[in-house]
């Protein structure tokens, strides 16, 4: 008891759980948002209008070709600095940054989602499309009712994949300000003489994030999985 | 609204004898090969026409261009009167008119037997729920497969699948029904249990056009016979005719292959 406590007295004054808290919700916020645009844009990859699968794969091939870190400096600096984009936060820096934060990984994430998606959307069969445009369903109804249920179940784990890399990439939040594990962690390091345990608990802290998430979508994956 | 579109298709269809699907002058390529060279065929109502003919000739495509599955590249195809129209909400309107049984069943491996009968109702037709369920499994007990309702395809025999198949088509009504080649992926056991329903759905005077090898469905089913060779119409006769007296040698060296062995 008393030797654990000396050992780890360098947390002491510092909210972990709570930075851990704001990287989660980073990353379920993210991870929503991405979700959302990616499968937008999967749509329109595979869409029969030409304009929108041109932006589809511009976007996909610029946005994911961008580092996170200028997407995330260039959403505070460009957007909110220069542009006066606040999103709703009121003038409230903490949550202006926290939600220019959201928007930059949910855009950079979509294109990951979006590539997942498709792979998933060649799993399906073309006779699934024919049989169901044969019944005179529309092609919106076409994807949302036959193509896309049937992609996701075949891209859990790709899917999983990419939500890990999103939970590990919301540390570069840290750079614009929010003050999520990372931020703290750099705060930590300046003011302790802990370093080694520094990094090993926040490695920890990661770990206890991502590692339930793989285990689960791993066994969501064969769950639902489409039996030909 | 849903009692609208339920009886519409009864409400004008076209009286029996009448001309349902009419191709002219069809023609189509796939890169240098001329698939269908112009295509005239005339299908009345109430009538079946079996399409035969050797692999590659085109026979599949034609059918496919009927629902615009396949695209042409000139001549004109009209169902009921009305041209096809491009691809957008009226051609998926014409689609719900005319049903389709593919070769490799196609059932929507996501939804249980009975959602895949339902699910054209309720999106397309925007039928009651309720009503589309008691349809579904009615259609579903003609087909024979009533106990298997909420299984998944995976789970059905071959056979049982395409039964499946046919019921699911049947649900929109449709005014024609199309058939690509439905017994060619079966098991030689389950091919009789598909043609007796096809056979029945023939004899209550369905307008059917069948893509298929089954000579003996042909025989017994069909009012005419369509014989396709190279892209073209060869032979076009009653089912006597064309099997006991071809006219065309074409026709007749396709006979001597598939009927003495």
């Amino acid at each position: 008891m008393e030797a654990r406590e000396i050992v780890f007295d360098f947390l002491e004054g510092y909210d972990l759980l709570g930075a851990f808290w704001v990287t989660v919700k980073l990353t379920v916020y993210s991870a929503l948002g991405s979700l959302i645009w990616g499968t937008l844009l999967a749509g329109m990859r595979v869409g029969p209008v030409p304009l929108m699968r041109g932006f589809g794969t511009a976007y996909v091939n610029v946005i994911r070709n961008i580092p996170l870190t200028v997407i995330i400096v260039f959403a505070s600096l460009g957007l909110f600095q220069t542009l006066q984009v606040q999103l709703g936060g009121g003038g409230d820096f903490e949550v202006i940054n926290f939600r220019l934060a959201v928007l930059g990984l949910s855009l950079y994430t979509a294109a990951f989602v979006c590539e997942a998606l498709r792979s998933g959307i060649n799993t399906v069969p073309a006779g699934q499309a024919e049989a169901a445009r044969a019944l005179g369903l529309s092609f919106t109804q076409v994807l949302r009712l036959i193509i896309l249920p049937q992609a996701f179940r075949a891209v859990v784990n790709p899917l999983a994949n990419v939500l890990i890399a999103l939970t590990k990439n919301t540390t570069v939040a840290a750079a614009i300000g929010v003050v999520e594990a990372a931020y703290l962690m750099k705060d930590m390091i300046e003011a302790e003489a802990q370093l080694i345990l520094i990094s090993a608990v926040f490695a920890f802290g990661f770990i206890c994030l991502t590692l339930p998430t793989g285990l689960l979508l791993g066994w969501v994956s064969k769950k639902v999985a489409v039996k030909r | 609204m849903s009692g609208v579109s339920v009886t519409k298709a009864a409400e004008d269809a076209a009286p029996a004898g009448a001309d349902l699907v009419v191709l002219s002058n069809v023609n189509k390529h796939f890169g240098a090969l001329h698939v269908l060279q112009d295509i005239d065929l005339t299908i009345a109502s109430g009538e079946v026409v079996v399409v035969i003919g050797p692999s590659g000739s085109g026979k599949s495509t034609l059918c496919r261009t009927i629902n615009r599955l396949e695209t042409i590249d000139s001549g004109a195809i009209s169902i009921d009167g009305k041209p096809l129209p491009q691809e957008g909400k009226e051609l998926a309107r014409l689609r719900a008119d005319v049903g389709m049984v593919f070769q490799s069943f196609n059932l929507f491996a996501h939804k249980t037997v009975l959602e895949n009968v339902m699910l054209g109702q309720i999106k397309v037709r925007r039928t009651d729920k309720k009503l589309a369920e008691e349809k579904a499994r009615a259609l579903l007990d003609r087909v024979g497969v009533g106990v298997q309702a909420d299984k998944y395809p995976a789970q059905l025999s071959g056979g049982q699948q395409q039964r499946v198949a046919i019921a699911r088509a049947l649900a929109m009504d449709p005014k024609v029904m199309l058939f690509d080649e439905p017994t060619s992926a079966l098991d030689p056991e389950m091919i009789n249990e598909v043609l007796e329903v096809m056979q029945q759905l023939a004899r209550e005077g369905m307008t059917m056009v069948v893509v298929t090898h089954e000579m003996g469905f042909a025989r017994s089913a069909a009012n005419r016979v369509v014989f396709m060779a190279d892209g073209k119409i060869v032979e076009e006769a009653t089912p006597d005719q064309f099997f006991s007296n071809p006219r065309s040698d074409r026709a007749k060296d396709f006979l001597s292959k598939i009927l003495h062995h």
